[in-house]
């Protein structure tokens, strides 16, 4: 019942009317408060519903708000040993970020060159173009893309195809003769370095192997 | 027996008395429509809302079995083929109908178009038809990475990579795409909540309403040539036709309906049975790197043209070529919601119809045989035919051998076989020369590598002999002329230059 649409009341009203008058007004007058209320009950569920939503959006966006460099960490690929010189090898390590059921998918491969000695270059599987995997052609010397035909040298560089540069390099340190890369996300453009060299081969400053610190050992399932 | 159907009737009006449903479901069923839409062409809505309420059924029996983990979705899917009974059915019936609810809908939506039918007063129903659309391909999409094999776990990462390249954001947003720092447990289980609450959800509620438009506003009449739409007769012209020529939809109506829809439920069985269930591939493993990823089929077209793009273009086309497209599918009834319906006086639109099916068509094709893509076992699989090798000289057929080894048959076929993504080499004498070839072998370009750094001197001597006598029959050896010039006839030129 709307109190806008009661009919305007004849001025000379008898008894009743008057009663009715009466009720009428006590009935607008109810009518008011609980418009009233009604909207103060909107205004405290939208309050609560404000309250409610920032742990619902903080807990959607959690896993956008980490950055990458706070998911990397060293982890070893094996000793220098398993490289041979001159030749370019898969490797594959776990992530170091993983949950218990991840099964395969936390197995992370990867493309180690040893070009000599302690010269390195560690690749991503990952096509620069869309993240296909790449696999290694040692006679032609190419890395070949399955997905849509791009190609890169053996020093990563773009060789041909859709991809608009070189392959996404990890960083990498000996530890001894143990060869460690940074590693923990997926490479993509918003995360890692690419290969720049122009050249077809490229030839790296060698890491001297003294400075570097042992890597700590950690637990690769609780996240931190 | 009369006493049966009494009781029968009693029960149902208790419940109606209670529910009040069957009244105003049983005149939304009966009312009248206009004998014209009573057409074949009428009945693919219909179809894809049978085919959706199929999916629900099969999709939530699947969850009956189905383990989002990582770690074991792979094997509750071969668990679901060979040891549940049936099992393999009811995946092939979910593949399948996926398949055929996509096809359905673009065909319900072609339709609906080249009948005006988006024009006013539907303007919102089409609206909510595009919405579910694209709703309905996003379960396609969320769908085969639920199939968590080799090309589920390859599409989430080319996925990735796509939203990596959105400027400033796109760190955060591949993190958000899959709930951590991999492709891993949190990606899939994000995933499996987009398939099977939130884009269900959002696509039944997307369902109804359009449901409920068609209801509200009556079915598109057949279109006339020359009878336009106009917002102040239409109404009135409409509910006119449906008073004369008004038929119940049901069951006068519908009956057309009905029958494409079980032709097209049986046509899903057919496929299930026949064809079996898609997948899964190889496990996802990501270190098992010998694969070829490959969408499924409603994307087989993106893929092909993520492959064709020139570099320069593809981070502008991934993200604005959507946003246009869709644009336009969506303000298109707000940007002419009156005048022609009739195909016969909308060439463009016809046109336009025409040509995306033409050129959806061909990029799927293309999809599914990949021609740009290398081969990858063809150099140890594809032997060069006996006939190039006759009367071929030791240092030619050395060069043979320089060809298979050094993996150039991953993109150049030759006698028919071996990779698309460079020319075939079986003609190649005639079109290039012993010089021409020389240079391309060692520094490529025109798409293909340079190999000078992976060739020595007599390796590219051989390879570069055996393709010089690889010309086409009946037509002569690429020459170069001006060494012809040159060499053949020293003493006429030569006065030539002396003046
Ligand atoms: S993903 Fe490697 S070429 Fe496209």
């Amino acid at each position: 019942m709307n109190s806008n649409e009661e009919p305007n009341l004849p001025i000379e009203a008898d008894a009743d009317q008057t009663l009715m008058d009466q009720a009428t007004l006590v009935r607008r007058a109810g009518h008011s408060r609980r418009t009233f209320l009604f909207k103060l009950s909107l205004l405290a569920n939208g309050v609560v519903g404000a309250v409610m939503a920032v742990p619902i959006i903080g807990y959607l966006l959690g896993p956008g708000s980490k950055t990458a460099a706070a998911e990397e960490y060293w982890v070893p690929l094996g000793p220098i040993t398993n490289f041979p010189e001159g030749e370019t090898r898969l490797a594959t390590f776990r992530n170091p970020v993983t949950t218990a059921w991840d099964g395969q998918t936390g197995d992370v491969p990867c493309w180690v060159r040893r070009q000599s000695g302690t010269t390195f270059q560690v690749f991503a599987i990952n096509c620069a173009h869309l993240g296909c995997p790449v696999r290694w052609f040692s006679e032609s010397k190419l890395f070949l893309c399955p997905c849509h035909g791009g190609a890169y040298y053996e020093d990563g560089a773009r060789a041909s195809g859709p991809p608009e540069r070189g392959l996404f390099v990890y960083d990498h340190k000996l530890s001894g003769d143990l060869l460690m890369i940074s590693a923990g996300t997926m490479p993509t453009l918003a995360t890692r370095q690419t290969t720049t060299a122009e050249t077809l081969t490229q030839i790296a400053a060698a890491i001297p192997s003294a400075a570097i610190p042992m890597p700590k050992p950690r637990c690769a399932s609780c996240q931190d | 027996m009369p006493g049966l159907t009494q009781t029968g009737k009693n029960i149902y009006q208790w419940f109606e008395d209670r529910l009040g449903l069957g009244k105003p479901v049983m005149e939304a069923v009966e009312h009248e429509v206009p004998e014209s839409t009573a057409s074949w062409w009428y009945v693919f809505g219909s179809a894809a809302t049978v085919l959706l309420v199929m999916q629900v059924m099969t999709g939530v029996l699947l969850g009956l079995v189905y383990s989002p983990s990582a770690g074991h979705a792979w094997s509750s899917l071969e668990f679901l083929d060979h040891s549940v009974r049936l099992g393999w059915f009811l995946r092939a019936l979910h593949g399948w109908g996926s398949d055929f609810m996509i096809a359905i809908v673009l065909i319900h939506m072609a339709q609906v178009f080249l009948f005006g039918a988006y024009k006013f007063p539907r303007e919102l129903t089409w609206i909510v038809g595009v919405v579910s659309l694209l709703l309905t391909l996003a379960m396609a999409f969320t769908g085969q990475v639920l199939r968590f094999d080799q090309d589920s776990y390859w599409g989430l990462g080319i996925g990735a990579s796509i939203v990596s390249r959105v400027p400033w954001i796109g760190g955060p947003l591949v993190r958000l795409m899959l709930g951590g720092p991999i492709i891993a447990g949190p990606t899939l289980t994000r995933f499996f909540a987009l398939h099977v609450f939130i884009i269900p959800g959002l696509l039944i509620a997307m369902v109804a309403v359009h449901l409920w438009m068609v209801l509200r506003l009556g079915i598109n009449e057949w279109p006339m040539p020359g009878r336009l739409v106009s917002k102040t007769t239409y109404t009135r012209n409409y509910q006119k036709l449906t008073r004369d020529t008004g038929i119940a939809f049901v069951p006068d109506a519908a009956w057309k309906d009905a029958i494409f829809a079980a032709a097209i439920m049986l046509a899903v069985m057919a496929c299930a049975f026949f064809f079996g269930p898609f997948g899964p591939t190889g496990q996802p493993d990501p270190t098992i790197i010998q694969t070829a990823p490959k969408p499924d089929f409603a994307f087989l077209w993106i893929y092909a043209v993520l492959a064709y793009l020139p570099p320069s273009l593809e981070t502008p086309m991934l993200f604005i070529a959507p946003v246009l497209g869709i644009g336009a599918m969506l303000l298109l009834p707000l940007l002419s919601p009156q005048g022609e319906k009739h195909w016969s006086r909308r060439p463009i639109a016809v046109l336009m119809v025409a040509v995306i099916a033409v050129v959806l068509g061909v990029f799927t094709h293309l999809g599914t045989y990949t021609p740009w893509s290398p081969i990858m076992d063809a150099w140890t699989s594809d032997p060069i035919p006996v006939i190039y090798l006759q009367g071929r000289t030791p240092l030619e057929r050395q060069g043979a051998l320089v060809l298979q080894n050094k993996q150039c048959r991953n993109c150049h076929s030759i006698g028919g076989s071996g990779g698309l993504r460079g020319p075939a080499l079986d003609g190649v004498a005639t079109r290039m020369t012993e010089d021409q070839i020389f240079r391309q072998v060692l520094q490529g370009g025109g798409n293909m590598p340079a190999y000078g750094n992976a060739l020595s001197p007599p390796e590219t001597k051989a390879l570069v002999r055996f393709l010089s006598t690889l010309n086409n029959k009946n037509e002569p050896k690429a020459i170069d002329a001006s060494r012809n010039l040159v060499t053949a006839a020293p003493d006429k030129t030569a006065p030539v230059g002396v003046h």
